[in-house]
């Protein structure tokens, strides 16, 4: 599913965020990768869907190698991949139905198959009743809630989640991760970078911890391991 | 592109003018004041243009045939005549119409030229028009050294001023407007800049759910259009309605100079569509422009 092989990246400023990574993800896996802050998680996951690219190795994702990939079909990769993020990124001019159907609009697909497919993904995450607000009427969870809905309504084979319960309270929290325990029951592979301790050793699944630019370790039902 | 995705970038380009209210207004207004200088100047030069074609056209060369020549010489100094180049054409006038039009040129007074119908001092003249007004001088210099010429008159001195004053002015006008013209790119591709850039986080998402650059690029083309086309409406009224009164108030005051202005229609119709394009390319340019440099991955 997800191959990695010897990746390195060094920014132009002379940082080096991956020094040697080795990593395989197999379908439907739920991975959390922890680490501390500036340890180089986020370009571990920004690498996964190529808003990073490494400056060594190969990043194989379906079949795909994204350290080879140009970038004018860089668009077609995240199509199969969705990410979710900790500040949402919703659009909020945009209706929670209009911020999800636009996933598909993108992609250029059947209106017809866009209602019926973004309402489905809407109850999926709770928030059917909710389609015509704006994401500025909603609470914290439910906006990340309508992001969730947003990367899997073109029911990608990898969800990239980047901290996404880092702006939530705990109670929000596990709503958010119980969706995300949904979504990886019905087949998707879940990467998440998290700081949240308890979520992670509740929860648990594999665990890689990058340190240094380097994976410190990898454990099959790991722990957070780091004082939060 | 499908024709549903082709039919969501114009209601897409349209909600986002809506939605960007003031940045809308901002552009259009960029693109109002300057298209409406544009276009000002524009009327200006094109009929300072066509004053200075009508008066070039009048310019003449007045070749004064030798009392002595027969006619059998005056046709060799035609034909002569007819070889040089840059020649438009080349009409012959007896002494006799000379003297004639000479009469009638001076009205009450003629009258008293009328005695020298019997023993007429004037000179045939070819007269000859040249393609180009500005070979005047040069087609004068060459007609001067054929036989039986006696003179050569085209104005000497004041044509040569005349033309080069029309010249320098071209060439300002020209200057000014192509200036005029940049200045309008800078500041409307600025505004335009302005307004995209709060719009950075839309584009940031259409990359992350894997819009293509052509996909996302096109409702700011779309809306760069409309925005020109929004802009050129005020300026097309103003400089119409401007030129319809200046036409008629003017063209009064210069009937008795024989100079008249373009004429209402077809010009102000010209003058429109230019607008419209120009505001319509400086209003794609801008916001292609703009949106480049959110697409680089």
């Amino acid at each position: 599913m997800i191959d990695m092989q010897d990746v390195y990246k060094t920014y132009r400023n002379g940082i080096t965020a991956a020094n040697g990574i080795n990593v395989h993800i197999d379908a439907g896996e739920f991975l959390y990768v922890v680490g501390p802050s500036g340890a180089g998680k986020s370009t571990f996951i920004k690498m996964m869907y190529r808003e990073v690219k490494p400056s060594k190795g190969s990043i194989i994702i379906n079949g795909v190698n994204l350290a080879k990939l140009k970038d004018n079909k860089v668009p077609l990769l995240r199509r199969n991949i969705g990410v979710v993020f900790q500040d949402f990124k919703l659009l909020n001019t945009l209706s929670v139905y209009e911020n999800v159907a636009f996933a598909m609009e993108v992609i250029e697909e059947q209106p017809q198959y866009i209602k019926k497919r973004v309402m489905e993904t809407l109850e999926l995450v709770g928030l059917k009743h909710k389609a015509r607000a704006l994401p500025t009427e909603l609470s914290g969870g439910e906006q990340q809630r309508v992001a969730i809905a947003r990367s899997i309504v073109n029911a990608p084979k990898v969800v990239i989640a980047d901290e996404p319960t880092g702006n939530l309270d705990p109670d929000t929290s596990w709503e958010i991760m119980n969706i995300f325990e949904e979504i990886n029951l019905r087949g998707t592979t879940i990467v998440m970078a998290t700081h949240n301790k308890e979520i992670v050793n509740t929860i648990t699944h594999r665990v890689i911890a990058i340190e240094n630019g380097r994976i410190a370790r990898d454990e099959v039902k790991g722990e957070y391991g780091y004082e939060s | 592109m499908k024709a549903r995705t082709f039919r969501r970038h114009v209601r897409e380009s349209f909600k986002s003018l809506g939605r960007n209210g003031w940045m809308t207004f901002a552009s259009v207004s960029a693109v109002t004041v300057t298209l409406l200088l544009v276009g000002i100047f524009f009327v200006i030069m094109m009929n300072l243009n066509k004053v200075a074609t009508t008066i070039e056209e009048d310019v003449e060369i007045r070749v004064h045939v030798d009392v002595a020549a027969n006619d059998k010489d005056k046709e060799v100094l035609e034909q002569q005549i007819n070889q040089v180049s840059g020649i438009k054409n080349v009409t012959y006038s007896s002494k006799e119409q000379e003297l004639e039009s000479l009469i009638k040129s001076l009205g009450d007074e003629g009258e008293a030229f009328q005695l020298f119908e019997q023993d007429n001092p004037l000179n045939d003249v070819f007269v000859v028009k040249t393609k180009n007004p500005t070979d005047t001088m040069k087609v004068a210099k060459q007609i001067e050294k054929f036989n039986y010429v006696s003179s050569v008159k085209y104005g000497q001195g004041k044509v040569e001023k005349l033309f080069s004053f029309i010249k320098v002015s071209r060439n300002v006008g020209l200057i000014l407007i192509v200036g005029l013209l940049f200045t309008a790119m800078f500041l409307i591709s600025n505004t335009i800049k302005i307004t995209i850039m709060a719009r950075k986080r839309e584009i940031e998402i259409m990359r992350l759910v894997g819009a293509t650059n052509g996909f996302i690029r096109w409702p700011f083309f779309l809306e760069g259009l409309w925005l020109g086309i929004l802009g050129a409406v005020v300026p097309i009224a103003v400089v119409s309605a401007a030129y319809y009164y200046a036409y008629d108030y003017l063209n009064d005051k210069l009937k008795d100079h024989f100079i008249k202005l373009l004429e209402f229609n077809p010009f102000v119709y010209q003058l429109s569509a230019i607008l419209i394009i120009m505001g319509a390319a400086i209003g794609i340019w801008g916001s292609l422009m703009s949106v480049r440099k959110f697409l680089k991955v």
